[in-house]
C-alpha cells in the first residue's frame, strides 16, 4: 500500500475542504481499502469521516433518511425498513455477508467501484483505472460484464444490490458540497454510464460529501429482489431484478422496476413501467416488457447468456408480483 | 491512540497503513487472529469490534481509538472454554483449525445478531424473529471460509450451542 497522510473530519464542510483530487474519503473502507492494497487507488491523503454525525435514521416528510454512516447491516436490520421498504432490506441481505456489512455504510456502499477482472488488474489495460489504456475486457474474458449502456471505452458493471432496490424506490442521495450547499441527486440519476470517462463512476463533484439517502413514502405493493449469481452466497449479482408491483382490480396499477449488473449503473428503463401500467397480466405482456428493457442489449461474447437470463428472471418476477407465480 | 483489546488497554502509534489486523498480531502479540486472503473474502482474520464482527484486514487500526476490540484470545481459556470453543472439539469443527478462530469469533456475533432480530437472505419473513435453522446457520456464516471442508462439524457444533441456548 502506498503511504498517504491520514486525517480525520470533525465536521462535514471540513472532509469536503480535504476531498481534493489525490484525496479519499474513508467511511467502512472494505472496498477502498482492499483496491489500496492492490495499489489501484493510490490517495496521497485518507480523511477518516467516521466521526461525523452522519449516523442515525430519521423519520422526514412521509419518509426516512438514512444516514450516510449507517451501516449496512444497522439499515437492513431497522424495523421500519423491514416493514415499508423490504426490498431494501432484502437487496442488502443479498450483498457481501455480515462481517462486511457491519462495516460498509450507506453512502460508502454507492461508492463502491466495478469488480471488472481488468481493473483489478494493474498489468492488464482499463480506461477505467488509467484513462486511454484501453479496455481489457472488450474481446477478453468478460463474463460478468454489461449488456446495456456500455461504450467502447469501458463494459464494466456497477456491482452492488443495494443501490438497485433504490432505483426501483426512487430514492435520493443527499450532497453537500464545499460551500455547505446541500443538493438531491436521484439515485436513478447518480451514476453515470461510462462513455468516453469511464474513471467517473458517478456525477459526484470534486468536495461533495453524500450525508445520506432519503427514502420516499412506503409505496406499498409486492416487493421482490431477486438475484442471481454464481453460488448462492457472498456472489456479486450476473443479473438482479428489484420489482415493486401494486394490482388494481386484476390490472398492474402501479409498476417500479431497477436491474442489477447489466449495466455501469443500476438500470432503470421507465418505458418497461409504462408497458405494463394499466395492462392484465400475462406472459405476452411480460415478454413485451423484456422486449423493450432488452430492445438495445449487447452481448460481448462471454456474457450473451445474461440477455435470455434477464428476460427469465424479469418474467419470474412478474409472474409473482402479479399473483401469477407457477 | 488508546483502545482495548480483550479487556487491555492498548495504545496504536504505528504507520497509519497498518491494518488491524496487522497490530493485533504484530504490534500486541495476539497471534490467534489469522491472517488468510488479506481481501476480506475469507473470514480468518474475523473479531468483534464493539460486539459487531467485522474483517480485521480490511480496516485500519488508526481508525478504532476508544474502540473495544475482542479476538480468540478473549474467548475462555485453556482450563474453561467458551460454549463454542467446546463445542468445535467436541464435533471435529476443523481439520488444520487456522479458520477456527474466525469461525468461533463470527458464530458468536451471530447468535447475537439473531437474538436481535437480524434477517439474512434466507430467512423467509425478515419481520419474524430470527429461527437459526441449518441454513440460517450455513448463510450467516458464509463470510468464513474453510479450506478443509468442515462445513458440516461447524453446523453441527454451531447449532448444538443454539440449541442449549433455547
Amino acid at each position: 500500500m502506498k503511504g498517504f497522510d491520514y486525517s480525520r473530519a470533525e465536521a462535514v464542510t471540513h472532509a469536503a475542504e480535504q476531498a481534493r483530487e489525490g484525496a479519499r474519503l474513508i467511511a467502512g473502507g472494505t472496498n477502498l481499502l482492499d483496491l489500496m492494497k492492490l495499489e489501484i487507488e493510490r490517495p496521497d491523503a485518507l480523511v477518516d469521516i467516521n466521526r461525523l454525525e452522519l449516523g442515525g435514521i430519521e423519520r422526514t416528510e412521509g419518509g426516512l433518511r438514512i444516514g450516510a454512516l449507517v451501516s449496512n447491516s444497522a439499515c437492513a436490520a431497522d424495523e421500519r425498513i423491514r416493514r415499508d421498504y423490504p426490498i431494501l432490506a432484502r437487496a442488502i441481505l443479498a450483498g457481501a455477508t455480515f462481517q462486511l456489512r457491519n462495516k460498509a455504510t450507506t453512502g460508502g456502499n454507492l461508492c463502491q467501484r466495478t469488480r471488472c477482472y481488468y481493473f483489478y488488474n494493474r498489468d492488464q489495460p482499463c480506461n477505467k483505472r488509467e484513462p486511454g489504456t484501453g479496455c481489457g475486457a472488450i474481446g477478453g474474458v468478460n463474463r460478468i460484464h454489461a449488456i446495456l449502456g456500455a461504450s467502447e471505452a469501458c463494459i464494466a458493471t456497477y456491482p452492488g444490490d443495494m443501490a438497485v432496490a433504490l432505483a426501483a424506490l426512487d430514492a435520493s442521495v443527499e450532497v453537500s458540497g464545499r460551500d455547505g450547499s446541500a443538493r438531491m441527486i436521484p439515485v436513478r440519476a447518480f451514476h453515470r454510464l461510462p462513455g468516453d470517462h469511464p474513471e467517473r463512476d458517478n456525477v459526484l463533484e470534486a468536495g461533495e460529501v453524500i450525508t445520506a439517502v432519503v427514502l420516499p413514502e412506503p409505496v406499498g405493493g409486492t416487493q421482490i429482489y431477486r438475484k442471481v449469481r454464481d453460488r448462492s452466497s457472498y456472489a456479486f449479482a450476473l443479473v438482479s431484478v428489484a420489482c415493486v408491483i401494486a394490482m388494481e382490480e386484476g390490472r398492474i396499477g402501479r409498476a417500479s422496476l431497477a436491474f442489477g449488473g447489466l449495466a455501469h449503473k443500476p438500470w432503470h428503463d421507465p418505458g418497461v413501467e409504462e408497458l405494463l401500467v394499466g395492462n392484465e397480466p400475462s406472459d405476452a405482456l411480460f415478454d413485451k416488457a423484456a422486449d423493450v428493457l432488452l430492445a438495445e442489449a449487447k452481448g460481448q461474447g462471454a456474457n450473451d447468456f445474461k440477455i435470455p437470463m434477464t428476460r427469465r428472471v424479469l418474467k419470474g418476477v412478474l409472474r409473482e408480483a402479479t399473483g401469477r407465480a407457477v | 491512540m488508546p483502545l482495548t483489546i480483550n479487556g487491555t488497554d492498548h495504545d496504536f502509534t504505528g504507520d497509519p497503513r497498518t491494518t488491524l489486523l496487522d497490530f493485533l498480531r504484530d504490534g500486541c502479540g495476539l497471534t490467534g487472529t489469522k491472517k488468510g486472503c488479506d481481501h476480506g473474502q475469507c473470514g480468518a482474520c474475523t473479531v468483534l469490534v464493539n460486539g459487531q464482527r467485522i474483517n480485521s484486514c480490511l480496516t485500519l487500526a488508526v481508525m478504532h481509538e476508544g474502540d473495544a476490540v475482542t479476538t480468540i484470545e478473549g474467548f475462555g481459556t485453556p482450563e474453561e472454554l467458551h460454549p463454542l470453543q467446546e463445542a468445535f472439539v467436541r464435533h471435529d469443527g476443523f481439520q488444520c483449525g487456522y479458520c477456527t478462530p474466525g469461525q468461533i469469533c463470527s458464530a458468536k456475533a451471530m447468535l447475537d445478531e439473531a437474538a436481535n432480530g437480524w434477517a439474512s437472505f434466507v430467512s423467509d419473513d425478515i419481520t419474524a424473529p430470527v429461527s437459526l435453522t441449518r441454513d440460517e446457520i450455513r448463510e450467516r456464516m458464509s463470510g468464513n471460509l474453510c479450506r478443509c471442508g468442515a462445513y458440516s462439524n461447524i453446523v453441527d457444533a454451531i447449532a448444538e450451542v443454539v440449541e442449549a441456548g433455547r
